[in-house]
Parts: structure tokens; C-alpha cells; sequence
């Protein structure tokens, strides 16, 4: 088991040089570069520029001198922000995202799961097709329409939540209410979807008959036999969808205002922040193959078909 | 973990705002420097105008320079020489404000080392600035000296007129040596930054929000009303708007533009014409477009005013000029609306009703508003020529780079003037400018703009009038279609001391409730 986690973990690494490498030639190869804008700079201005963030080096030079850096922990200055470096702008924006990704995860997951077990076992009464309907809803309307409603209804109109921004000190975590519940409706959609067809499949196995046929009290069954097999999809689920609830906020981090990561990563895009957009591939494919590591751990734990071996 | 999670929630709560504020504007963006030697973007400059303060500062009704730091300034009689008399005035940390702290400052914007932007502002009329910045020329042989510590004389390249105003501008500021060298890289930081303006950082949360209070140590403190400014860095025009309906933002800068049919009813829009226009470049060394019956054709058919009432609708003014009009220069139109004299002209260049005119693709940055005006023109010329254009959308970056090397025949454009004067608008197109990206080559064009640097008063402006009629008259290098608008939200009942003016500067200092 534990060969088996070093093994999996030690794979991870040329995953991750992988991801660094494409992304930062990648990135050089896209049209315009971070220095370009609608007013031209003059030329002496550009090549100080240039000089200044090592750009004049050959190509090979400044890749092998960020990956020495990188290892070192050092992410470079931001070549947009500039009285900031990556390690800063990432820094301060990353806990933000957390925050509220965490929240709106576990928000997701526990209502997810909840009306997924409700609909499962009364499949086909109103109560399964009111939530399922509130489910495709979920899945299907984008969050920049679900996020200005929310701020129509509750900030615009009914005045009992901040219209956007983040923590401060009078609104307190107030401001995180709309965000969370607008970030979590899809995830709690497909969470809940996720389950009910899961738990559907389990209701009908084999194990499940036995275990009524002899005696047990349908309670016992549902949380002993039903649910631990039922929530297997939902927790293999959870990987990605943290690390896609944490890269995926951009648009809510834009309508709410919040100083998220997303929002930097989208700027760093546009303005082609080399380093910045670097920083945060690095931070984003971390999380990512982190968590599918993650998933696989656990799932060993909860499935018993599983072996490590 | 729900237990840590919610400590967190309460640290963060406590490690919220403390300080209350007056005024609340919500900004645009995040700025990408509060440093002013690197400052190049509007929402960074809201900075300047709050904490720095340069020999002169923009009137915020004229957005002329008056004085600021300088007292009073006298000019030689060969326009050459400028000096400037400090007037008493403190940093925030007490020190006073000498001639010395400009030297510094310019000079540090112009080191090839510090990389900065708008070094190249000072490099246009600093005498040896260029040089310096080029890495050519020596620090000691900038045309900036300190005769004393309250007396700052500069000499000039030519006798820009301008230059006086242009000081105004953030690459002009004083600089705090002592705080540079004591925090580097950090001293534009909460606590570190050492400021001259009405202003001082108080709070800055990246990607949420900046905070100044009122710097009790400013020359001119007792004239400052608004005790703090919170400026807010959503870049959200929507989220902005909706801030603004709910009283949670006292003064947006920009618009919501899908929502301009509900703004411009509002008596808190302020729409005034920019020192800026919106045109059509024209590649002029490419087929079709290095014929001048094809490039005036063009002109012709394109009804501006109808653009401007019909579909944009915010307060643009439909133009046929490149520099907009201004004290002492009368703009040159070029070809005006003429759909008859359109047609004419497109047969006598070989494409009667546009027979055999090849399709052409123009191309634009992907933008709500930019995509209807490309629209617009697509129609127009459909109408008006019979021609059929494509219209082809992409990142603002890759434009930049296809009309940057000239590979394109017919794109988007925009240019805002630096200063109120035609030079900064016009220059653009000489044929070695490396912002002439529809390649416009005419020598006599270049001798005028060349020679105007020399010259003085109305002379001056004859020669940039002449020079703009060849550019539009002679040759219709461009397509001027109209004069951005500034377009904000405040409330000017209620708020005093912001006016509507053609740089779109509203310095805080003059801002007070009514």
C-alpha cells in the first residue's frame, strides 16, 4: 500500500515538468507579448523593458533560469503588476479562492448528496422530480445569469446581502453568502445527480436484496449497505471538482467582485504576464493532479474491491 | 475542520477595514503600479492624481496644468529654457519637497534601468533625456538641474509649448530618495510610500481594493475636503453599475455599455467629448487600399452621425478629423459623407458598383461595442459601394501584433491624446513612427510635423493644421469616424469639485460633498 502511494506520488513529478515546460513555450508562441499595447512604446523603451525581465536572452537561457527559480520557490516578478511579484499576487489571491471553494464544495456536497438519497428512494414521486428539475436547472444555467439574479433578489431589491466585494469588516462573512451558494449550484446539481443514479443502481443490486430478504430494518440497510456503495462515485468526484471549483470561479470572482485567483489568471492571459500565467499553471496543475492523487488514496480505503498491489 | 474554517472566516473578518470612507470610486481595474515613474494605465494614474503632485497639476475643469508644486515658472525668450520656483511644501514624513527630489525623480524615470513606459515622454523635450534613456547618453547631461533647493531649471529639445502641461503628467513626478533606497522594489507599500500629494496609501488589498486618507502634511491640506477614498478594483461594468443604482459607488469611470439606453435617461451619466478618436486603419501600401479613390470612397460612404445617434448612443461625436478641436487649431476634415460621390469614386477605380472589388477582411479586438461598429461598417459598405467585407474578431494582443507588422488592410483603431495637443494625436502618423501601422508614407507630411517642434504660437498650429489637411485631405490615410466620450456615473448634485473635461482627469484633491 505505501510502495504504492510513494509510487504514485513520485509519478507525479514529470507530470507536473511536463505541464511547466509546454505552458511556458507555449505561451511565447502566442501573438503579441506583454509589452505590446495599442500605443506602441518606443523602441529604446522596449529593449529596456526587455533587458530589464531578461527577454534578450535566447529562449533556452531564460527557460533554464525560470525552472532554477521555480525550484527554488521563486514564481519571478509579475510583468503586468509591477510592484508585485507572482509569488505575492498568487499569495494573497489563492486564500481567497480556497475560502470560498472550500465553502462552496462542502455546501454543495452535503445538499448534493442529501437530495440525492431523498430522490433515490422516492424515485418517480413529486419529490425526486421537483428536485431533479431544480438539478438540470443547475447544471444547465450558466453562473453569470444565476449570479446577477442572486444580486437582483437579495442586494438590489430585498437589501439583506452586499451586491459584491469581499470580507470586510462591517458586512463580515456576509459577502460570502451569494458567491458561495451561486458557485456551488452546479456542483451540488451534478453532486446530486450523481447520487441518486448511483444510490438507484445500489437499491437494486444483489447485496442490497439479500440483506432486506434477511430481516434487516430498511434503515439499517440504507446507511449500512446502500450508502457506502451509493457515495463512491460522489467521493471520486470531489477531486476534480475541487480543483475546478477553485479554477473554475473566474466568473463569479468577476460578478461578485471578489480578489480571487481566477480573475488574475484571466488578466495575466490577456495581458500575457508570462510569469504570472506561469505561476499559476504551476498552482493550478498542482491542485489538480494533487487532488486525483488524493481521490485515489481514499478510494482505496473506501472500496474493497480495490488492492493495492 | 469546519471549526478552523470558521476562525478563519472570523480573522479575516477582523482583518477587514478599519478606516471609513468618504468617497468610494470604483476604479476599473487593479492598478498595475502605484510607482509613478511606471505608471501607464488610466486606473494607476487615479493614484498619481491622489498622492503625488508634479510642478503643475491638471485643472479638473480644463485639464490644463495650474500651478502645484511650482509656484510660478518663467520661460526664455527662445522658449528653451524653463524655470521653475518651488513653492514651501512637505513629503508625508515632514521632509521638505526640494528641486532636487525632480531631478531625482526624472531622472530615475529615464534610467534605462528602471524600464519605465512614458520615460519617453521627457525624452520628447528634455534636453538629453532621450539619449539617457537610450543608453547612449549620461545622467549628468539631462537638461535638469537644481539651482538651489527650491529653484528647478530645465532645458528643452525645442520649444514645445506644451511642456508646461505635460509636467503635470505622472512620468514628471518628484521622487522620495531616501524611501527607494531604504524599501526597493516595496516602497510603493502601505507604510513604506513617502508621498507630496492630498493623499497617502492607507490599505491596499490587491484585486479588492485601495484605500488613501488624507495627508495632513500636503501644502494645501486645508483645502482638501474628503477625508478618505476607497477606490475599488472590480472590473465588472455590470457588478460597477449595479454599486452605483445601490448608492455603494459614489463614481464609476466607464459605462455598462449594454446598458447605455437606461444610462443615458439618468441625470447622474456624464457623458463629455475625450481628447481621443475611434478610426478605420487603413493598410495604405496595400491593394486596394494604396489607391486614394479606394481609401476616399471608403470615407464616403460611411454615415458617421447615424453610427454615433443610432448605435452607439453615450455622448461620441461623429467626426470626419483626427485631432479634435481645441484653442488656436482648427481641425482639417477629411471626406465626408457623400454616398453618390462614394460610388463615382470607386467606379473611377476600376470597381463600378463594386464589381471585382476583392473582399476584405477587417479585423477587430473582441468587444461588445467594437463588434457593432464593425457591423455598422460592413452595412454601410454593403449599401452604399456594394462591396462585401468579413469581419474577424480577436484577442486585443493579436491585433496589436497583426497591425504592428502591417499585416492587415483594414482595422480597428483608436488613439488617446497624452496632452491638449494636436502633436500628440498627429504624430502618429510619421512615416518612421513606430505607431504608423497603417504605413501612411507623404515626406511633406513628415517635414511639417518636423518642423513644427521648432516653431512657436499660432505658426505652430498652421503648420499642424497644414499637416492634418494632407493627412486627410490629400491623403485619407485613416478613417476618422468619431471622438471617444468620457463616459461616467457621479452624482454632480451631490458631489462638487468633478467636472467633465477632455483628458478625463479628475483629481481628488478638488472633490468635495455639497
Amino acid at each position: 500500500m505505501s510502495r504504492y502511494i510513494i509510487r504514485r506520488f513520485l509519478s507525479l513529478i514529470p507530470t507536473i515538468f511536463i505541464i511547466i515546460t509546454l505552458s511556458f513555450f507555449l505561451i511565447r508562441f502566442a501573438p503579441g507579448g506583454p509589452f505590446s499595447s495599442e500605443k506602441n512604446v518606443p523602441e529604446q523603451v522596449l529593449q529596456n523593458l526587455m533587458r530589464k525581465y531578461h527577454m534578450d536572452e535566447p529562449l533556452l537561457k531564460q527557460y533554464l533560469e525560470y525552472m532554477g527559480d521555480v525550484l527554488h520557490g521563486d514564481l519571478g516578478p509579475s510583468f503586468r503588476y509591477r510592484d508585485s511579484t507572482v509569488n505575492e499576487l498568487i499569495g494573497q489571491s489563492l486564500p481567497n479562492s480556497m475560502l470560498l471553494g472550500t465553502i462552496a464544495l462542502v455546501l454543495a456536497t452535503l445538499a448534493g448528496i442529501a437530495v440525492g438519497i431523498v430522490s433515490a428512494l422516492k424515485q418517480n414521486h413529486w419529490q425526486d422530480y421537483t428536485v431533479m428539475s431544480i438539478a438540470v436547472i443547475g447544471i444547465s444555467v450558466p453562473l453569470f445569469v444565476v449570479g446577477p439574479i442572486l444580486q437582483l433578489v437579495f442586494a438590489m431589491r430585498l437589501h439583506v446581502l452586499p451586491l459584491s466585494g469581499w470580507i470586510t469588516g462591517r458586512e463580515g462573512f456576509k459577502a460570502l453568502i451569494m458567491p458561495a451558494l451561486t458557485l456551488s449550484f452546479p456542483y451540488f446539481a451534478y453532486i446530486a445527480r450523481l447520487s441518486r443514479a448511483s444510490l438507484l443502481e445500489i437499491l437494486r443490486s444483489d447485496y442490497v436484496r439479500t440483506a432486506r430478504a434477511k430481516g434487516l430494518a430498511e434503515r439499517t440497510v440504507i446507511t449500512k449497505h446502500v450508502l457506502k456503495g451509493g457515495l463512491l462515485p460522489v467521493v471520486s468526484y470531489l477531486g476534480p471538482a475541487f480543483s475546478g471549483i477553485i479554477t473554475g470561479s473566474i466568473v463569479i470572482e468577476q460578478v461578485f467582485a471578489i480578489p480571487g485567483v481566477g480573475r488574475i489568471f484571466v488578466q495575466s492571459a490577456l495581458n500575457r504576464d508570462y510569469t504570472l500565467i506561469m505561476g499559476e499553471v504551476i498552482v493550478y496543475s498542482l491542485i489538480l493532479v494533487l487532488m486525483n492523487f488524493v481521490v485515489d488514496i481514499v478510494y482505496g480505503f473506501l472500496d474493497p474491491r480495490i488492492a493495492y498491489n | 475542520m469546519k471549526r478552523s474554517l470558521f476562525v478563519l472566516v472570523a480573522l479575516l473578518a477582523l482583518a477587514g477595514s478599519a478606516f471609513a470612507q468618504d468617497f468610494i470610486i470604483a476604479n476599473g481595474a487593479e492598478p498595475s503600479t502605484l510607482d509613478p515613474a511606471l505608471m501607464q494605465d488610466t486606473t494607476s494614474n487615479q493614484f498619481y492624481l491622489a498622492m503625488f503632485e508634479g510642478l503643475v497639476q491638471y485643472d479638473p475643469r480644463t485639464s490644463k496644468g495650474i500651478p502645484a508644486m511650482a509656484q510660478s515658472w518663467e520661460t526664455s525668450a527662445d522658449g528653451m529654457t524653463v524655470t521653475f520656483h518651488l513653492r514651501d511644501a512637505k513629503w508625508s514624513d515632514g521632509t521638505p519637497v526640494t528641486a532636487q527630489d525632480f531631478v531625482y525623480g526624472w531622472l530615475r524615470t529615464l534610467a534605462p534601468e528602471t524600464a519605465s513606459n512614458y520615460a519617453y515622454m521627457l525624452g520628447m523635450v528634455v534636453k538629453g533625456a532621450d539619449d539617457y534613456n537610450a543608453g547612449k547618453g549620461k545622467a549628468e547631461d539631462v537638461g535638469v538641474k537644481a539651482l538651489d533647493s527650491k529653484t528647478l531649471q530645465v532645458q528643452l529639445v525645442g520649444p514645445a509649448p506644451y511642456f508646461v502641461d505635460m509636467t503635470a503628467h505622472s512620468a514628471f513626478a518628484p521622487a522620495p530618495k531616501w524611501a527607494i533606497e531604504k524599501n526597493g522594489d516595496q516602497w510603493t507599500k502601505a507604510g513604506n510610500i513617502v508621498v507630496n500629494g492630498p493623499y497617502i496609501l492607507k490599505e491596499w488589498k490587491p484585486q479588492d481594493y485601495i484605500l488613501v486618507a488624507k495627508n495632513d502634511k500636503y501644502w494645501d491640506a486645508k483645502n482638501v475636503k474628503l477625508k478618505s477614498i476607497k477606490y475599488l478594483a472590480s472590473d465588472n461594468m455590470s457588478t460597477n453599475y449595479k454599486m452605483f443604482k445601490a448608492g455603494a459607488v459614489d463614481w464609476m469611470n466607464g459605462i455598462d455599455v449594454s446598458m447605455i439606453d437606461e444610462i443615458k435617461l439618468r441625470k447622474d451619466y456624464q457623458a463629455s467629448a475625450q481628447f481621443a478618436t475611434y478610426y478605420i486603419n487603413l493598410n495604405n501600401q496595400r491593394a486596394p487600399f494604396n489607391d486614394i479613390r479606394v481609401r476616399r470612397a471608403f470615407a464616403a460612404a460611411i454615415d458617421k452621425k447615424t453610427l454615433v445617434d443610432k448605435v452607439l448612443k453615450g455622448g461620441q461625436i461623429a467626426t470626419d478629423e483626427f485631432s479634435p478641436p481645441m484653442a488656436g487649431y482648427t481641425p482639417q476634415p477629411g471626406q465626408g459623407f457623400d454616398p453618390a460621390f462614394a460610388k463615382k469614386l470607386l467606379a473611377d477605380a476600376g470597381y463600378p458598383d463594386g464589381k471585382g472589388f476583392p473582399t476584405l477582411t477587417y479585423i477587430y479586438n473582441t468587444n461588445a461595442g467594437h463588434k457593432l461598429i464593425a457591423e455598422y461598417v460592413q452595412q454601410q459598405l454593403k449599401t452604399n459601394l456594394n462591396v462585401d467585407i468579413v469581419l474577424q474578431n480577436m484577442e486585443f494582443k493579436t491585433l496589436i501584433e497583426m497591425r504592428n507588422k502591417h499585416d492587415f488592410t483594414i482595422a480597428r483603431d483608436g488613439w488617446v491624446g497624452d496632452y491638449l495637443d494636436p502633436n500628440t494625436m498627429l504624430e502618429l502618423f510619421i512615416s518612421d513612427s513606430g505607431n504608423n501601422s497603417g504605413d501612411h508614407r507623404n515626406p511633406a507630411f513628415d517635414k511639417l510635423m518636423e518642423d513644427a517642434r521648432m516653431a512657436k504660437g499660432d505658426a505652430r498650429m498652421k503648420m499642424l493644421e497644414q499637416a492634418e489637411k494632407i493627412l486627410l485631405q490629400d491623403d485619407q490615410a485613416i478613417i476618422p469616424l468619431y471622438h471617444y466620450a468620457n463616459q461616467d456615473m457621479v452624482d454632480t448634485s451631490k458631489w462638487g469639485g468633478w467636472y467633465a473635461n477632455p483628458i478625463g482627469y479628475h483629481p481628488p484633491k478638488f472633490i468635495y460633498k455639497k
